[in-house]
């Protein structure tokens, strides 16, 4: 007998449910056609002004009619470049969507190759066999990384050979290079870092480097370096502040003019990798029209990088 | 009959909050098996465990976390070393000798000590610890297991003190007075009767200890170096298990993720040992 209630109490709300949705779905009807209406009124009034506007600023009516998809795919130090440019890319084409695989510099490259992305990304010139195979590069945008020291350390000045006999630990006291009879405390970013991967790569010390300490951050990096009078650390160029001190590297003082110039030795520029001769999508070229304007510029400093155009 | 329904579904409902947490923990060791045996299965478990280098970005990469096991069993160890006997004393004096003004401040610092956020530990570490050691000792550099050591001894002490004074004042008046009235003195009664009446509360506080040092991550890491080296002196940069999960998380790809994950399981497993220990204690400790 309980049994029956409840399965005539499940038909019964069963059956309001249905009356009540059917109810509801006319009144949505309703309200839809109003609304449908209320949209063309509004549609008129907005194509009236879009060919207004339209005449003021062509950008912007093209800005609209971009969509689809770009896909980069490369470099893992490019993160934060790549990530600032394509954030703002999309605000101004809210209908593309912007992709960024970061799977390495090689990998970028293969992508393209093998069209499986619209634009690669690298974070080392291409290799002459690179370019043979049908491959562009363009620079976007050059990372310095500076070399910074205690404000209390007197070495002033460091050849690229010197910094990499430090890291490798041939060199392990500072009176070997000009200062106080201290051991060298080396200060490195952890494995996977860009700054890392950036800094091992321009000295050759890959996987050779005998780091006493590995931070997860630029900040760690500074701040430990600061406290340690005899340690020596790498940050990108765009956190160094006065708690440190950058010293010069083969005589040349790291500022973003030096490195735009190419007088600063510890930089690697970061490229855009296109397949030579081929077109991209509307919306892709529109990205990289963009990553190379002198629009962005601002955007690639506040991303830690040295903006070139 | 209608009041019987109210109770029904309640308990429906409290039933449903339960298995909530049943899954959540369900979730979470399902996903790490599954994510964590691929790497071990394709490095070898012996080499995974065992193996003494780790570089996981290099050319040729080396996946072996023997020194982020070590490194933290040693950590946890000297944090018991120098945490329990200060956490036992102070939970002693606290209990049984202490004035109530006294108590009361103590009370009050232990649970205030126990809401200081980790990183909190680990910054405070990074600029007076770390070159207090440098100093101290005259080493080139101060991040290094003894700082670690410090800061996770400092971090376990509230769980030590908190627990070890509930297990001191759970302990009947009768016992102490009897024994005073045997003609022992005070300090011969709080070691000879109440320390052994409270001892497996005791244990557990350690445990308890145990498992708030080997899991803690943010404040090890800023003072430890992590660098992957074995931990063959206490001046040594080292990176625990948790250190070794964080730190290379964030840009980690492929079967190097993989690995990390695999880090994860063995930590995980390592909890479950500690969680088993202290389950353990609690039921000899209701038993008795």
């Amino acid at each position: 007998m309980k049994k029956r209630i409840g399965t005539m109490a499940v038909l019964g709300l069963a059956a309001m449910s249905l009356a009540a949705c059917g109810s509801s779905a006319e009144e949505t009807t309703a309200a839809a056609t109003t609304t449908a209406a209320a949209a063309e009124a509004e549609t008129e009034a907005e194509t009236e002004a879009e060919t207004e506007a339209e005449t003021e600023a062509e950008t912007e009516a093209a800005a609209e009619e971009l969509s689809g998809s770009v896909a980069t795919d490369g470099s893992t130090s490019m993160e934060s470049v790549i990530g600032i440019l394509g954030e703002s890319f999309m605000q101004l084409y809210p209908d593309v969507t912007f992709t960024y695989n970061p799977t390495g510099s090689g990998s970028g490259i293969t992508a393209v190759q093998e069209g499986r992305c619209d634009i690669g990304l690298s974070s080392r010139a291409l290799k002459d066999e690179e370019t043979a195979s049908g491959l562009k590069g363009e620079t976007v945008a050059l990372d310095g990384i500076a070399m910074i020291v205690n404000n209390e350390n007197p070495v002033a000045d460091l050849s690229i050979e010197q910094i990499a006999q430090i890291y490798t630990g041939e060199i392990t006291n500072w009176s070997e290079v000009g200062g106080n009879d201290e051991e060298i405390v080396l200060i490195g970013r952890e494995a996977g870092s860009g700054t890392r991967d950036g800094f091992e790569s321009i000295t050759g010390t890959e996987d050779a480097c005998q780091y006493r300490q590995e931070l997860t951050s630029t900040g760690d990096v500074i701040t430990t370096v600061s406290q340690n009078p005899a340690a020596i650390g790498y940050a990108s160029l765009a956190s160094v502040s006065d708690q440190v001190k950058a010293i010069t590297v083969e005589g040349v003082e790291a500022t973003e003019d030096t490195v735009r110039d190419g007088s600063y030795k510890i930089q690697r520029p970061f490229v855009l990798v296109t397949k030579d001769g081929e077109a991209l999508s509307t919306q892709a070229q529109a990205f990289y029209d963009y990553a190379m304007s002198s629009d962005v510029a601002d955007l690639i400093a506040q991303a830690g990088a040295v903006a070139i155009h | 009959m209608n009041r019987h329904k109210i109770e029904t579904v309640v308990h429906g409902i409290f039933l449903v909050m339960g298995l909530v947490t049943i899954a959540c923990v369900l979730m979470i060791t399902v996903y790490l098996i599954i994510a964590g045996i691929p790497a071990i299965r394709e490095i070898g478990l012996i080499d995974f465990l065992f193996g003494t280098e780790w570089a996981s970005t290099a050319s040729d990469p080396k996946y072996g976390i023997l020194p982020f096991i070590l490194t933290s069993i040693y950590g946890t160890a000297g944090a018991m070393v120098i945490g329990v006997p200060v956490g036992f004393m102070t939970a002693v004096f606290t209990a049984k000798i202490a004035p109530f003004k006294v108590r009361t401040i103590i009370e009050e610092a232990v649970s205030l000590l126990a809401g200081i956020p980790s990183v909190v530990y680990g910054l405070v570490g990074m600029l007076v610890l770390v070159p207090g050691i440098r100093e101290l000792f005259d080493i080139p550099d101060g991040a290094s297991l003894l700082a670690a050591i410090i800061v996770l001894a400092i971090m376990t002490l509230p769980s030590i003190i908190s627990v070890s004074l509930t297990a001191l004042e759970a302990v009947p008046k009768e016992y102490e007075e009897a024994s005073l009235a045997l003609g022992a003195t005070e300090v011969e009664t709080y070691f000879k009767v109440s320390v052994p009446a409270a001892k497996s509360g005791i244990a557990a506080a350690v445990v308890l200890g145990v498992g708030r040092a080997i899991g803690e991550a943010m404040a090890v890491m800023m003072v430890s170096g992590n660098a992957p080296n074995m931990p063959d002196s206490i001046f040594q940069s080292v990176r625990f298990l948790t250190t070794a999960v964080a730190s290379e998380m964030s840009y980690s790809s492929g079967l190097q993720r993989e690995a990390l994950f695999s880090i994860a399981l063995v930590l995980f497993l390592f909890i479950m040992m500690i969680n088993a220990a202290l389950n353990f204690l609690m039921k000899h400790d209701k038993e008795n």
